[in-house]
């Protein structure tokens, strides 16, 4: 048996639209909805430079689930949501506690946090190990091959789908719904909270209420792609899409097509190196960063290049060093 | 090793705690007793490697903590795992070696990676470190479950890499280890000064012209170093706990950096070794999660507790600092009654001292309380006297709020009513040398702005009231603050 199976262009291609529509087409369909859902908070995560409490809620959320596991006896989504939004809680205080009472700056602050919450996490799951239906490897992987084999939610002769991904459908409906509720609030806030508070919108509501949705986001995108990926879905779409327009809502459009595109390449790509299919997401999406890194019209490598090499003042005066010049006082 | 006594003693008497041993083939006393014993050769590297991984990790990030860089580490640990995985498809078994030359390569490329986008991008240096983070990590997920379906894959234990597993330490990683810790302690105390200068004010050492950029490179090098021959023993996930948890302990603990390097790898190898010793009680734990959780526990403790940054610790100086004002302020008020009638008599009654302190009634009685108990005043049913002491004390508070009013007034040309919210506060933080100071430049001490006659005091006595420690006596501006 070889490393890297030899390559069918029927089996990569066609096969997952026809005969394993059910399970690898599903399997997309999950990651899509993954992407698209953490995209969207993860554009606002960026904005707020935040991308690193992110990483830190998904981290840390895990012993909240192991722990609701362990009290509930099962895999109920109301337990695991509420455990796990006590543990991000807990991790935006204990970063608070630290970085407020002590000399120690936000990014000691939120290494110290997560990591522990993590750390807390690992050794209930390893030590519980025979009571915890999750093991270490469904924290880092996801059990994205899973989801195709449970039983699908039925509706009076209607297959809805397995209950992970009517879930997911779910959280994607709240958090557009959240989206378009509270957009201006959003979107003030996160760029300039001084004329939000003087605008007399809470800045600190919004923000703790990002925080709550971030966490519900993260429980539901850890059973598809595990704890640590979640990180990458909610920040590459984000920044490849920041590459590609000024703009906030066209920006948000574009997180969602690199998010679909990374799902389907993802898809294909791990059938074709028959690998795991969250890691394989994850590296198409950072394959779609790069190309956007590359060539996008206004931010890419090459055609700023090209452009210098013209000389055209126009693309001097794009050049993100300029900008940062002219951005600090 | 005190932690692992502590279990060990715990084991003899509680039932519930086996639950750890529950795991074990083996009874988890004997597995402790084999640990602590050093009988074993797997025990003897683990606790070697564990401690090695303490020195190096605790030094490096000492200077990540100081330099705010915490989460590169964060970063750089999880981009090295598509290198690790590649070391391992290098001959398709752990060998030591390929795998830290794989890893370390993995690492660079994801530092340089992460400052080129930000470089030229607009992403911001945390969106840039997120995403380096988990492309490389996903990268090496992809590569280790494609490795896995080999028939060797499931033995190799690579995924002890994951999460950590000490007790796979062989002579090998002790090697790369031993090696990688020499080069680390070496390469800083022989740059210490500079890297120390790079580090505290970058700005300076442009000035001086040295290599800023170059002693950067070379940190993120040793580091990249230090996380890689780490993973063994933590795991990929982890490794950047060991790298900030014992340094930013060590960094509540001293103010001198190189005492922040000797408590940060001293901390890190306690933790090291009693993760070792944990997750040793078990056949399936992982060394990495007790390892931190270890270091977040000193942590917790040095938050708390740490003379001088500690919460406690400063909750309780600054609550008897409150009540030392308080006390001032009272016995300021009593001595302002008594001067109202020319000190025609020793003692005053309550009702005076209540209203000259704008208080209430019981808050005054706590107060006269509070000054008996100290000696300062002696209380009857209703009247209230000072003691010498607490005269001496009442009058080097009235003078240092009259000094103050007279040198605002006199050196500052403020306006006499506008003098008195300020001393108010001064009053009580004037130090020694301060009031001398005022004695010397002030040209006649004997009457305040407001027409009242300073108090005098037998030369021993001025500032005086300043045992408790008020911020006028200490030295300002020592070197080296982290």
């Amino acid at each position: 048996m070889t490393l890297i199976p030899e390559f069918q262009a029927h089996r990569v291609f066609v096969e997952p639209w026809t005969t394993e529509l059910g399970s690898h087409g599903l399997m997309a369909l999950v990651t899509f909805l993954v992407g698209a859902t953490c995209g969207l908070i993860g554009n606002f995560l960026i904005l707020r430079r935040m991308a690193l409490v992110g990483d830190a809620i998904s981290h840390s959320v895990l012993p909240g689930i192991a722990l609701a596991f362990l009290i509930t006896g099962s895999r109920g989504i109301g337990a695991m949501v509420l455990g796990a939004m006590v543990a991000a809680w807990l991790t935006h205080g204990l970063i608070e506690l630290i970085s407020r009472h002590s000399r120690l700056k936000q990014d000691a602050a939120i290494g110290i946090a997560f990591s522990t919450l993590f750390a807390i996490g690992v050794v209930l799951i390893a030590v519980f190990a025979d009571k915890v239906d999750l093991d270490q490897d469904c924290v880092l992987n996801g059990e994205l091959p899973m989801i195709p084999l449970e039983p699908p939610v039925r509706l009076g002769g209607w297959v809805l789908g397995p209950p992970p991904l009517l879930r997911l459908v779910g959280v994607l409906v709240v958090s557009l719904v959240l989206l378009v509720t509270f957009y201006k609030e959003l979107l003030i806030t996160s760029f300039d909270p001084g004329l939000a508070a003087c605008l007399g919108i809470r800045v600190g509501a919004i923000h703790h209420g990002l925080m709550l949705w971030l966490a519900m986001v993260v429980v539901a995108s850890f059973e598809a792609v595990g704890a640590i990926l979640v990180i990458a879905l909610l920040i590459l779409p984000g920044a490849t899409a920041s590459l590609l327009t000024d703009r906030m809502v066209p920006r948000l459009a574009w997180t969602t097509v690199h998010a679909a595109l990374s799902a389907i390449s993802g898809m294909h790509l791990s059938v074709a190196l028959d690998c795991s299919p969250a890691g394989a997401t994850v590296v198409a999406g950072a394959g779609w960063f790069c190309v956007v890194w590359l060539f996008s019209p206004t931010e890419g490598l090459i055609p700023r290049a090209w452009c210098l090499r013209r000389g055209s003042v126009d693309s001097r005066l794009r050049s993100p060093e300029l900008r940062q010049h002219n951005e600090s006082p | 090793m005190g932690l692992g006594c502590a279990v060990l003693l715990a084991s003899a008497f509680s039932a519930q705690a086996a639950k750890i041993g529950d795991l074990t083939q083996t009874r988890w006393t004997e597995q402790a007793w084999r640990f602590v014993t050093l009988s074993d050769p797997v025990v003897r590297y683990a606790c070697l490697g564990t401690l090695l991984l303490g020195i190096s990790c605790g030094l490096l990030g000492s200077f990540l903590v100081v330099r705010r860089m915490a989460l590169l580490g964060d970063a750089l640990s999880h981009a090295v795992l598509p290198g690790v995985a590649l070391g391992f498809l290098w001959n398709l078994e752990k060998d030591p070696l390929a795998i830290f030359i794989g890893a370390l390569l993995a690492g660079l490329a994801g530092s340089a990676t992460v400052s080129i986008l930000t470089r030229t991008t607009r992403l911001k240096e945390d969106t840039a470190l997120g995403m380096v983070l988990a492309s490389f990590f996903g990268l090496g997920l992809c590569l280790m479950s494609m490795f896995q379906r080999l028939p060797t894959g499931n033995k190799s234990g690579i995924e002890t890499f994951l999460f950590g597993q000490a007790a796979a330490l062989g002579p090998g990683d002790i090697q790369v280890m031993g090696a990688v810790t020499l080069v680390v302690v070496g390469l800083l105390g022989l740059g210490y000064k500079e890297f120390l200068l790079v580090s505290f004010d970058p700005g300076f050492a442009r000035v001086l012209a040295l290599p800023t950029v170059w002693f950067e490179r070379l940190l993120v090098m040793l580091l990249a170093f230090a996380v890689v021959s780490a993973l063994q023993a933590v795991g990929v996930v982890l490794v950047s706990a060991m790298l900030i948890i014992p340094a930013a302990t060590a960094s509540l603990l001293t103010d001198r950096f190189h005492r922040v390097l000797v408590w940060s790898s001293c901390l890190g190898m306690i933790s090291g070794l009693s993760g070792a010793f944990l997750s040793f009680l078990g056949t399936r734990l992982p060394t990495g999660p007790f390892m931190v959780l270890s270091a977040s526990l000193l942590f917790a403790l040095a938050l708390l507790f740490s003379p001088r940054q500690g919460i406690v610790p400063r909750w309780y100086r600054q609550r008897s600092q409150r009540v030392r004002i308080e006390r001032e302020n009272t016995l300021k008020a009593i001595y302002q009654v008594l001067e109202s009638d020319g000190f025609a008599s020793e003692t005053i009654t309550v009702a005076a001292l209540t209203a000259r302190r704008r208080l209430a009634l019981a808050a005054v009685e706590a107060e006269i309380r509070s000054l008996v108990a100290v000696e300062f005043a002696t209380a009857s049913r209703d009247r209230v006297a000072l003691t010498p002491s607490g005269w001496l004390r009442a009058c080097a508070i009235v003078r240092n709020h009259r000094l103050w009013e007279l040198y605002l007034t006199h050196a500052a040309q403020i306006a006499p009513d506008h003098v008195h919210d300020d001393a108010e506060k001064i009053e009580h933080v004037l130090g020694e040398a301060m009031v001398r100071e005022l004695e010397r430049r002030l040209p006649r001490i004997d009457t305040d702005p407001h027409g009242r006659p300073i108090p005098s005091l037998p030369a021993s006595m001025a500032g005086a009231h300043l045992g408790a420690g008020g911020a006028g006596d200490r030295p300002v501006g020592y070197g080296g603050r982290t």
